[in-house]
């Protein structure tokens, strides 16, 4: 992108990618604002994205923008509707680039059902750099949605969707120039939250899985539940390619970023339904029943390990240093 | 396959006191949850194998004079970010303008060196045996391609000679539970003349749980007997004399030298330093030993020669924490005060 700074060329270029991919009749009228029709009670949702590199196995800054404020909505039991999306191009970014992101956000927000109603784009001086800021709204469904970190009972039962790690270790790979198979799980969630709504699955708690992994996010279920929750690190889904690099760089896959996966506490009678429901997904064939809340003390997650022996599990503390030897 | 987990929970003898001396051990230790297993009369003690640990504060001051100095940028890894030298830690200095850069290996070092020819390089090459080789590869692969802004500011330490620190300590260890990492380089013969000189077994061990409780197992029988070998028990990796390779690739580089350890002071010929025809490459690494604790409460010095538990220091769990480190030990994922505290490890 030769050409510079927020003048008229840019906007030319620019507006004609998004009118071109982000094709709807809200975005089409060009208003300053989008008026949309509305439900009685809605969530609203947003996030910025800043990750780098733009591109790397299994999804890109866009997909990513897209999926991470769709399943921020789905987790509070809404059904994602609108995106608006904020653009900050520094000069140097890569016309090919800008399309390509586009296009995987307009097919990801295809995939998961929402529309992208409002956009703005800034460029600023810098060295090629993209940032996006996605905003959400979600449609809340009648009646009350009791699903809580703070609800978990006793005997409830702890399922994740999927393999731990991929993201995480797909971010890590590019970044190292590791060479490897390791896919991005960046994924919509939207779809199974709605499956276990519709079953009348009884859903305590559900999170998606993103930065401080597993562990962080079912320590905050232990903690605001005030319940003890134990789980099995033999049932935990790791692919051998994402175990191997955590191997080599000193990390746990417990502690690791995902994109594209939720855990939930449900009730016992309801685990097999649930996991049904969780396999059903295109992005939940890997899902798989982990643990389940124990008597013992308040606000604690355990790991029972491989080896047969338990530990406790607390929230990841600094930032996943690699080991040094 | 069962008896020896038996004999381990069950265990109701005189109580024995094990060092796991490698840092890797402290932390699949702790992430096997191998005290779960083990009966009360087996106490684990975590020994100065964390590199990150034993490194002093001038080593950390002289880091962080580097990385202020222009043109010049330190490269580490992530562990040493945020060690506290006598006053800051890289990590603080980083938001005055240092120049740090975070890294896997030492061997990304030649991409940003060959990326900005006009700043200079320098690689915080902390570390025993087994990263030695490591960086001996890394000046080897700098000499090769002729780069020259990359250098070293070493720290390097060596095994026998810390363990044998501790030996003569009398600090009550009963049985080490040797490093393999470094074994695979040096050959567990290494430990053979500790273990008759101080009459202590030796258990060489791999990493996974069930190796750890294996490694145990023969530890106390040892110690029970009275028999004072080394055992080599991760064969399909150490071997009696090591890693001829490497060991030749260390000693073209480096020779050994006096070397300072966090809280135990200079053991002679207990470190390695870049030799005087390789010191081009070197950015001033000799003599720095002072260490000035960053807290006087801080007892890292104890819980590293296993003389204390992370628990009896006045700081653990407190003033102290993963989020705050005041000591080296709760700074580094392998040291024994992160270890305790984040898995709550029996204390």
């Amino acid at each position: 992108m030769a050409h510079g700074s927020g003048g008229k060329a840019t906007t030319e270029l620019i507006s004609s990618i998004f009118a071109r991919y982000f094709d709807n009749p809200i975005l089409a009228k060009m208003e300053d604002a989008a008026v949309v029709p509305g439900a009685a009670r809605i969530a609203m949702t947003t996030d910025s994205f800043v990750v780098t590199p733009l591109f790397f196995a299994g999804g890109d800054i866009g997909k990513l923008a897209v999926c991470g404020t769709v399943n921020d909505l789905a987790m509070s039991g809404a059904v994602p509707k609108y995106l608006t999306c904020g653009f900050i191009l520094e000069e140097g970014v890569e016309f090919a680039d800008l399309e390509r992101i586009v296009f995987s956000m307009a097919q990801t927000a295809t995939d998961a059902g929402v529309m992208i109603v409002a956009g703005d784009t800034k460029v600023i001086e810098g060295k090629g750099g993209l940032y996006i800021n996605t905003a959400g709204v979600g449609f809340l469904p009648e009646g009350d949605f009791a699903v809580s970190s703070s609800n978990c009972g006793d005997k409830d039962v702890i399922l994740l969707s999927g393999t731990l790690g991929d993201h995480h270790a797909a971010i890590l790979s590019a970044r190292m120039g590791i060479e490897n198979t390791i896919q991005s799980d960046c994924a919509p969630l939207h779809g199974m939250v709605s499956e276990l709504l519709k079953e009348k699955i009884r859903v305590r708690a559900m999170r998606d899985v993103t930065r401080g992994g597993l562990a962080t996010v079912l320590h905050e279920f232990a903690a605001a539940s005030r319940k003890c929750l134990q789980i099995q690190e033999d049932q935990i889904p790791v692919t051998a390619q994402v175990q191997g690099l955590c191997g080599i760089l000193g990390l746990d896959p417990l502690y690791m970023g995902n994109e594209g996966k939720m855990v939930a506490a449900v009730a016992a009678e309801d685990a097999q339904r649930a996991l049904a429901c969780l396999k059903n997904s295109p992005y939940g064939r890997d899902a798989a029943i982990i643990g389940e809340v124990i008597p013992g003390e308040e606000g604690t997650l355990l790991l029972h390990t491989r080896t047969g022996g338990t530990r406790m599990l607390t929230e990841l503390y600094g930032e996943g240093l690699p080991r040094i030897c | 396959m069962k008896d020896y987990r038996a004999f381990l929970k069950e265990y109701d003898g005189p109580p024995v006191r094990i060092m796991e001396v490698c840092g890797t051990h402290t932390a699949s230790i702790a992430h096997s949850g191998i005290v779960s297993l083990i009966s009360s009369k087996i106490q684990l003690i975590s020994g100065p194998g964390c590199p990150v640990c034993v490194t002093v504060t001038e080593y950390i001051d002289r880091l962080i004079e580097l990385s202020l100095t222009p043109d010049t940028v330190v490269v580490t890894f992530g562990d040493m970010i945020r060690v506290t030298g006598s006053r800051q830690s890289l990590q603080d200095v980083r938001s005055e303008g240092g120049q740090v850069r975070m890294v896997y290996s030492p061997l990304d070092m030649i991409a940003l060196a060959e990326a900005e020819p006009a700043k200079t390089f320098v690689f915080a090459a902390i570390g025993f045996e087994t990263t030695a080789a490591v960086y001996a590869a890394l000046i080897d692969e700098i000499a090769r391609a002729g780069i020259t802004n990359a250098r070293l500011l070493t720290s390097l330490k060596t095994m026998p000679l810390v363990i044998e620190w501790v030996c003569s300590m009398q600090g009550g260890i009963d049985g080490f539970l040797a490093p393999g990492h470094v074994s695979v380089i040096t050959g567990s013969d290494l430990f053979v003349p500790l273990a008759e000189k101080y009459r202590i077994p030796f258990a060489v061990a791999g990493f996974e749980g069930e190796q750890i409780l294996i490694a145990l197992y023969a530890l106390v029988k040892m110690i029970l007997h009275g028999d004072s070998r080394v055992m080599n028990l991760y064969p399909s990796a150490v071997t009696a004399g090591g890693n001829q390779t490497a060991q030749h690739m260390i000693n073209t580089y480096f020779e050994p030298c006096d070397a300072a350890w966090r809280g135990m002071g200079i053991i002679p010929d207990s470190g390695m330093i870049l030799r005087p025809e390789y010191l081009h490459y070197d950015a001033g690494s000799r003599d720095l030993y002072s260490d000035h604790s960053h807290h006087p409460g801080c007892r890292c010095a104890k819980v590293i020669t296993g003389a204390q538990k992370p628990a009896q220091c006045p700081l653990f769990g407190t003033l102290c924490t993963p989020d705050k480190p005041q000591g080296a030990c709760m700074v580094s994922t392998e040291g024994s005060c992160y270890s305790y505290f984040v898995n709550r490890r029996n204390a």
